[in-house]
């Protein structure tokens, strides 16, 4: 009787440890272009997203939105839901993490935002501007673009897709794109036994969209 | 080998495939349980989304491109009716691979046929008619607020919330009953095992009545470090009350409780609470499908999505039954404590799915983020 108790306690544990990690599977796919917006004085002030949601999810979002024209919209139809999408942004902090020299840094909520409707693709485009808490001078500003979940998928546009607004002279643009699994990837992952370290830069860095800027 | 050891090794044998099955069951749905986000852990992730090795990640980038695959048949199916063979084909295997990954259907309807000591036939049963409701939810949702009523995503993803909870809460209710049921057969069972040993036994065997005595101590020696001597008095008393009703019961298997008229209809309630909630990957096709003018083929594609998942979770509760059975076989008829481990696995099972139910209903724990963020 003691035993089997303990294998109950131990099942459940299980359970919780196990509900605690995430992995999913995206129903959302956002293409991405972001500035990182500077100051006069030279420090970071926020970040300039502008996120291209898939056709499907795009017509899932606007099912039933009332428009002058059938099967499009303008972008003052379209505000209300561009401010319910922005305000529900923070439940899952903006997607955006930051560090300035090597420190987090804290979003806060969206402003200057709009939706705009492409109706040559069907495709929504959400832009806001996210502004940081305090105004941070950077020598290194890094930025990961990711959903914990999962249920969101983001990759960066193939032009433009990370600029600088407004920023001091001799910055530069790094980027790490999102690396597709190869084979020689999934088997060292393989042979990793089960609660080890995942070495940094595999799969799960995969699915995270790094950006880097690097100002003298 | 004296009977000493055999029963020995039968305990050992049962309770490592109860650990199996229990790890099994838990690989089967918690592991790919998402965490709620802005739930209870609010910590700052400090990196990526945790890594889908090996074949889970395999499987989510198959899942991952057959969905987006959909977009683009849809669209060529409104010109090339043949585009619907390949919609259904891709929809059939989205769906397999869709409750390969993700979802707590198949971990609590697994849960459920063990602690209720289903037959394969009926796990198969369950599974299909889970996912054919959660098809038929997701289409008269879509239908009636969508293609109907014209509702927008936010109203349906409102829609969609309050479903989810009554979804949870009933298998939180399902959990509940099954522990109270099960637990009532696991205090019986470890009644029946302490009587004989109170009156030393005529009929056993010196060396069998010597094992079952030193369990017996250390059993109470347990309790005599968590509750003091009070518990040990309650035990004797209950003993003496429960002398007669106990006897019929002891070293047979349980009667089956669950089983014969009516079992359908409990089962009904499983199917229901497991089937209630759409998936959000076919609400979102659906309202696509409906934007392209399309909306039949949506419906197809869904109730072919359902079929895939059916044949998944119908796996994995095979599975669940193979191990259980695999448990009694090897817990044998002659040992008692085989017979209690066995209840011990069903009670457990039962505290699984009322542990999902709960987590889910409180928020802890999401099976998928809503269509809405």
């Amino acid at each position: 009787m003691n035993r089997i108790s303990r294998i109950l306690a131990a099942a459940l544990a299980g359970l919780l440890i196990a509900a605690g990690t995430a992995s999913a599977h995206p129903h959302v796919w956002v293409t991405m272009q972001s500035a990182v917006v500077y100051g006069p004085d030279g420090s970071v002030t926020g970040v300039r997203h502008a996120w291209t949601f898939d056709d499907m999810y795009s017509a899932f979002a606007t099912q039933g939105l009332e428009s002058k024209k059938k099967g499009e919209f303008t972008p003052e139809e379209l505000q209300p839901l561009a401010k319910v999408n922005v305000e529900s942004l923070k439940e899952y902090d903006f997607f955006s993490y930051a560090k300035a020299n090597g420190k987090d840094v804290t979003f806060v909520e969206p402003v200057e935002y709009r939706l705009e409707f492409n109706s040559k693709d069907t495709m929504l485009t959400l832009h806001f501007l996210l502004p940081l808490k305090t105004p941070v001078k950077a020598q290194t500003f890094n930025l990961d673009v990711f959903d914990q979940a999962y249920f969101v998928d983001f990759s960066l546009a193939e032009k433009n897709a990370v600029s600088l607004e407004k920023a001091p002279a001799g910055c530069q643009i790094n980027l790490t794109k999102p690396q597709e699994m190869t084979k020689d990837m999934a088997q060292r992952l393989a042979q990793i036994p089960p609660g080890g370290q995942i070495p940094a830069n595999s799969y799960g860095a995969a699915f995270s969209n790094k950006i880097s800027v690097k100002c003298p | 080998m004296s009977l000493t050891r055999v029963a020995g090794g039968r305990a050992l044998v049962a309770l490592t495939l109860l650990a199996a099955m229990a790890s099994m069951l838990l690989m089967a749905g918690a592991v790919d349980v998402v965490l709620a986000q802005g739930g209870a852990f609010t910590a700052r992730p400090a990196a990526p989304p945790p890594p889908p090795e090996g074949i889970v990640g395999w499987i989510l980038a198959k899942q991952a491109a057959f969905y987006q695959d959909f977009s683009r048949i849809i669209r060529a199916a409104k010109t090339d009716g043949s585009a619907v063979w390949t919609l259904l084909g891709v929809s059939f295997l989205y769906g397999i691979f869709h409750a390969a990954g993700p979802g707590h259907g198949k971990a609590v309807i697994s849960a459920y046929v063990v602690a209720n000591e289903e037959t394969w036939r009926r796990g198969v049963v369950l599974s299909f008619a889970s996912a054919l409701l959660q098809a038929v939810v997701a289409v008269v949702l879509v239908g009636v607020a969508a293609a109907i009523l014209n509702a927008t995503a936010r109203q349906m993803c409102d829609a969609g919330r309050v479903i989810e909870l009554v979804s949870y809460g009933l298998i939180a209710l399902v959990g509940a009953r099954l522990i109270w049921v099960k637990g009532k057969g696991f205090l019986r069972e470890a009644r029946n095992l302490s009587r004989p040993l109170h009156a030393a036994g005529a009929a056993v065997t010196p060396k069998d009545h010597k094992e079952h005595d030193h369990k017996h101590r250390d059993h109470h020696h347990d309790h005599g470090h968590d509750h003091g001597h009070d518990h040990g008095h309650h035990h004797h008393d209950h003993h003496t009350h429960e002398h007669a009703s106990a006897w019929g019961h002891a070293h047979g298997p349980e009667p089956q409780e669950l089983a014969g008229p009516g079992g359908w209809q409990r089962g009904l309630s499983a199917i229901v609470a497991v089937g209630l909630r759409p998936c959000s990957g076919a609400i979102i096709v659906l309202v696509f499908a409906l934007a392209q003018g399309l909306f039949w083929a949506g419906v197809a594609a869904t109730f072919v999505m359902g079929l895939g998942t059916a044949i998944t979770v119908a796996a994995i509760a095979t599975l669940a039954v193979g191990f259980r059975s695999a448990a009694q076989h090897f817990a044998g008829s002659r040992s008692g404590y085989g017979i209690l481990a066995l209840r011990g696995i069903e009670v457990g099972a039962a505290v699984v799915v009322l542990a999902f139910g709960t987590l889910l209903l409180l928020g802890y724990m999401a099976a998928e983020r809503g269509a809405c963020f």
